[in-house]
């Protein structure tokens, strides 16, 4: 896979961030939360004081890499976490935890029943 | 100088009435006429002599952009306490109250926000153990 381009170096730089992170953790506990909600959870969870702007701030980050979705339902905005733009990550280096992008065992692992290289 | 009174400002004098005392369980205290508007308040049935809250008209130009934008992030004008957050959620929301956050602990608090379907939010809270 050669074409790679803005997309994925933007969710690389989108988890660089540990309160980006910490956003992502909390959709993942509960998906569709309002930006108040958001900011409360931070604060409250994990004692971050980021004020309501630099949070609102680091969702259109997340949301320009494609990791939140705002759906507007009626008067209120919801942020929801999408996951999808991680499926590239896997790909690129594997997709199977303990094994290369061929299928081998990593070093360290049993070889039984391994094909020729 | 005591404080006395809050406000919440409405979009509809009327249905605030109803949703305020029908819906949540404040008691009417006050309702004057005033001109095309009311001095409106209510008070809390656990506090009668208590704290008032005025269903104020947003009339002012510039309450509805302010309210709208509030209500867009999710942001709850005020907060009344509660017992149990829990309970009053199950019991709002079987009388139809949309909620924008389910209960939720946050540190020495659980807290839930709902739609006063009047242009606000508002928040329950109680205090945990």
């Amino acid at each position: 896979m050669l074409a790679y381009g803005g997309g994925v170096a933007d969710v690389f730089k989108a988890l660089a961030d540990p309160t980006r992170r910490t956003i992502l953790d909390e959709l993942t506990l509960r998906n569709g939360q309002t930006l108040f909600e958001i900011c409360a959870r931070l604060t409250t969870n994990h004692g971050l004081s980021s004020s309501r702007q630099s949070v609102s701030q680091h969702l259109d980050i997340l949301e320009a890499a494609g990791l939140v979705e705002t759906r507007r339902e009626g008067r209120y905005k919801f942020h929801y976490i999408n996951t999808a733009p991680l499926g590239p990550i896997m790909g690129r280096w594997g997709n199977q935890p303990g094994k290369d992008s061929e299928g081998r065992p990593n070093s360290g692992a049993t070889t039984e029943g391994a094909g020729s290289a | 100088m005591r404080i006395n009174l809050t406000s919440v400002l409405v979009d509809d004098q009327e249905k605030a009435r109803a949703f305020y005392t029908d819906v949540l369980g404040f008691v009417l205290k006050h309702d004057i006429p005033l001109g095309a508007d009311r001095w409106l308040t209510v008070v809390s049935p656990q506090d009668p002599q208590g704290t008032e809250l005025l269903l104020e008209p947003s009339g002012h130009p510039a309450a509805k952009p302010f309210k709208d934008a509030l209500v867009a992030d999710g942001i709850p004008f005020t907060s009344f306490a509660v017992d149990d957050v829990a309970a009053e959620h199950e019991r709002l929301s079987g009388l139809g109250v949309r909620f924008t956050q389910a209960p939720t602990a946050m540190g020495p608090v659980t807290t839930a926000v709902f739609d006063d379907t009047c242009g606000n939010l508002i928040q329950i809270s109680q205090y945990n153990g």
